[in-house]
């Protein structure tokens, strides 16, 4: 009885599970459709699920019109550099704070988190002509520094957590044994923190690949990334769901498909330290 | 030889300098069709101005308008030819952000542009922006459902007509509804819509003395208006349809008359895209014989940031897109339906472009507007459906929001005027407007 009451249970909770997930992806597999489907199939009404004409006259369209790779690898470019710029800086200030911790440590912890609570676009005009000024202004090594210094904050809390969890006594086997400071960090503490590590620099890499107010407003051309591709498909005047849709399906593609291998690292890490 | 071999080299450095001087103008533009035809045929350009080249931007309206507004008001430089509307024209221009046209040669023609859409662009005599279409509203409706009503479209109906046409048009069990206008709440949106209708009422938005006038009975009777024809007559929800909304319901039959962008003719009679493509009428804007009809006027323009460094190359650009050679250009690759239109009054004078079916009524829609003149009284602002002050996007878009409110019914008709004039008042008050 009790088996059966058990089993029951676990069916109803992955029907759950699966009920929730295809909730959460449906809009994914909404855009992947439309993208597939002409101007006035992407309006209809009642919209049409799998039944219609199938076209890639879109996907053309948009390959056309842009130099989608451009996007891409400037893509590439500003998360990934951002995020090892990031991890350079992150992973001292979070030793620090894990393993030398001062009296105002937690509050240098929050003021730091506390700049995340800014909205962007008060800072956008000083940002701007600081750019302006230096001749940052649609440049990718601009894009990397404002996208370092925008998720910084999230890199140190979420490094800060998991060497938190490196038990201390290690650190201090390590230099009894005579290691520096800094091979104490690199030779020890950072191959332990491999997986915190990973996870941040996965979710770093997510955040700045989505990031949309900075790339858009500090680019033109040469370091346009793809949010930047995406925004030029959208109009307040004429039918474009259809195109829009198969930008959006090529700029998610790679960083979706990046998510999807690396899936088990990010929700180990994310949970990291969750349940004690 | 050797002497050979150095005017050789000589003159090798001298081309690779040449190649390596060739100016790039960076364009900022918003994606529309009649711009993505643009970018397409900018071979045309680099070919007859061999040393120029040419990158896009191309993005969402709004997304356009904050960028390019930070970068001119910073004088970021990140652009040289910038599409504006004519909102923003007279504000940019009068800040000194805009690099005066008023020297463009005389084969450009400047006299052909229509006197409506240049005066809008004009500030103290200096021509800040030129045009590379314009538009204004008109209303579009289903022949076959007007005649089905036993009805006969005015060229130029007024509001009445048209409240009691929508009622004999809609079939709520059959998805058709009489007239789908604009809800969404937006200074781009339903304000545009709003502020033009309110105009053939004889409301305004301020008095000679900047005060707001929504307390007026105009104001009271111009919403009522709207929203009693809505709720007869409209589609579901009609306050969350915008421009995009409209014309999927409009291109899937299921709306008997339409008032918007004359721009929407071009899409509405797409056989590709319309089920309804042939059975579109077009007609003036309504009015209450008051002398002003509910249309707008409006002109994505092509203006040079004073930033720039490529000033004369960004000319060259803004002369060659908005000239009567391009109009031909685009006639002769894409069809007469599909050149920029409302800007020149030669285009409407070519018999061949004379047989485009909204062609006339166009030209009639933007005549019968006027910026410096918009309302019944006298008004210190020019624009017809916006004020050309750069607090109006503030302050519309929160104006926007009661009246959006009041359509679906979650405030009054009189809350909502009282928050808007109330609101409004602070505002510029706040400004400065009002002492």
């Amino acid at each position: 009885m009790a088996r059966a009451v058990t089993t029951r249970r676990k069916a109803a909770f992955t029907l759950c599970a699966w009920a929730i997930g295809l909730t959460i992806f449906f809009p994914i597999l909404w855009t992947v459709l439309t993208s597939f489907k002409t101007e006035a199939q992407a309006i209809a009404d009642p919209p049409t699920l799998l039944f219609f004409q199938w076209t890639t006259e879109n996907y053309s369209e948009v390959l056309g019109r842009s130099n989608y790779f451009r996007h891409f690898a400037n893509s590439v470019i500003i998360s990934v550099g951002s995020t090892i710029l990031g991890l350079i800086i992150a992973i001292p200030a979070a030793w620090s704070m894990a393993f030398v911790p001062a009296k105002r440590t937690k509050d240098v912890l929050m003021w730091m988190l506390s700049t995340k609570m800014l909205p962007p676009v008060g800072v956008l005009i000083p940002i701007y002509l600081i750019f302006r000024d230096t001749g940052l202004l649609d440049s990718r090594i601009g894009l990397v520094i404002v996208m370092t210094l925008i998720n910084l904050p999230i890199i140190v809390w979420m490094l800060f957590t998991y060497f938190k969890e490196i038990p201390g006594e290690i650190l201090e086997a390590a230099r009894m044994d005579g290691a520096t400071l800094w091979s104490e960090i690199i030779y020890v503490l950072t191959p332990m923190a491999v997986p915190g590590i990973a996870s941040t620099m996965l979710l770093n890499i997510i955040l700045a690949w989505n990031e949309a107010f900075w790339t858009l407003n500090l680019t033109t051309t040469n370091a346009a990334p793809l949010t930047a591709f995406i925004a030029s498909y959208s109009s307040p005047e004429g039918l474009f769901y259809a195109k829009l849709s198969a930008a959006s399906a090529m700029a998610i593609a790679p960083i979706l498909i990046m998510g999807w291998f690396s899936q088990k690292q990010l929700v180990r890490g994310l949970t990291f330290g969750a349940v004690k | 030889m050797t002497f050979k071999s150095l005017m050789l080299g000589a003159c090798s450095v001298l081309a690779m300098a040449g190649v390596a001087s060739a100016e790039t103008l960076t364009i900022a533009t918003v994606n529309n069709g009649d711009m993505i035809r643009m970018q397409k045929l900018t071979d045309d350009f680099t070919a007859k101005n061999p040393g120029i080249e040419v990158e896009w931007v191309t993005l969402e309206e709004n997304v356009l308008r904050q960028k390019v507004t930070t970068d001119v008001a910073t004088k970021g430089g990140q652009y040289d030819v910038m599409t504006i509307g004519t909102y923003e024209v007279p504000i940019w221009g009068q800040k000194g952000w805009l690099v005066s046209l008023n020297d463009l040669p005389a084969s450009y023609d400047v006299d052909d542009i229509l006197p409506a859409i240049r005066g809008g662009l004009t500030v103290d005599g200096e021509l800040y922006a030129a045009p590379f279409y314009g538009e204004s509203s008109m209303v579009m409706y289903r022949t076959d459902l007007m005649e089905k009503a036993g009805l006969e479209m005015p060229e130029a109906p007024s509001w009445q007509f048209v409240r009691d046409a929508a009622k004999a048009m809609t079939d709520k069990d059959a998805g058709v509804y009489g007239v789908c206008l604009r809800g969404k709440a937006g200074w781009g949106e339903n304000v545009a819509f709003l502020t033009a209708t309110a105009n053939s009422f004889g409301a305004k938005w301020f008095d000679m003395d900047w005060k707001p006038q929504f307390d007026s009975a105009e104001w009271k009777e111009a919403l009522t208006f709207y929203i009693e024809m809505m709720n007869e007559s409209g589609p579901p929800g009609a306050s969350s349809n915008g421009f995009n909304e409209n014309l999927s319901l409009t291109q899937t039959g299921k709306c008997g008359m339409w008032i918007d962008a004359t721009v929407a003719a071009s899409f509405v009679t797409n056989p590709k895209d319309s089920t309804v493509a042939d059975k579109m009428g077009f007609a003036l804007a309504p009015d209450t014989g008051l002398g002003k009809r509910g249309n707008w006027l409006w002109a994505w323009s092509l203006a040079i940031p004073a930033g720039t460094q490529k000033e004369a190359a960004a000319k060259k650009f803004v002369e060659w897109a908005t000239s009567k050679e391009y109009l031909a250009l685009v006639a002769e690759k894409e069809g007469w339906a599909n050149v920029p239109p409302g800007t020149r009054a030669s285009l409407y004078a070519n018999p061949e472009y004379a047989k485009v079916p909204f062609a006339k009524m166009t030209l009639d829609s933007i005549n019968s507007a006027d910026p410096t003149n918009p309302t019944v009284d006298k008004v210190p602002y020019v624009g017809v459906q916006f004020v050309a002050i750069p607090e109006f996007q503030g302050i519309a878009t929160a104006v926007g929001q009661q009246f959006s409110a009041a359509l679906a019914g979650t405030t009054s008709i009189d809350d909502a005027l009282a928050n808007a004039q109330r609101l409004t008042t602070r505002a510029m008050t706040k400004a400065g407007y009002i002492k």
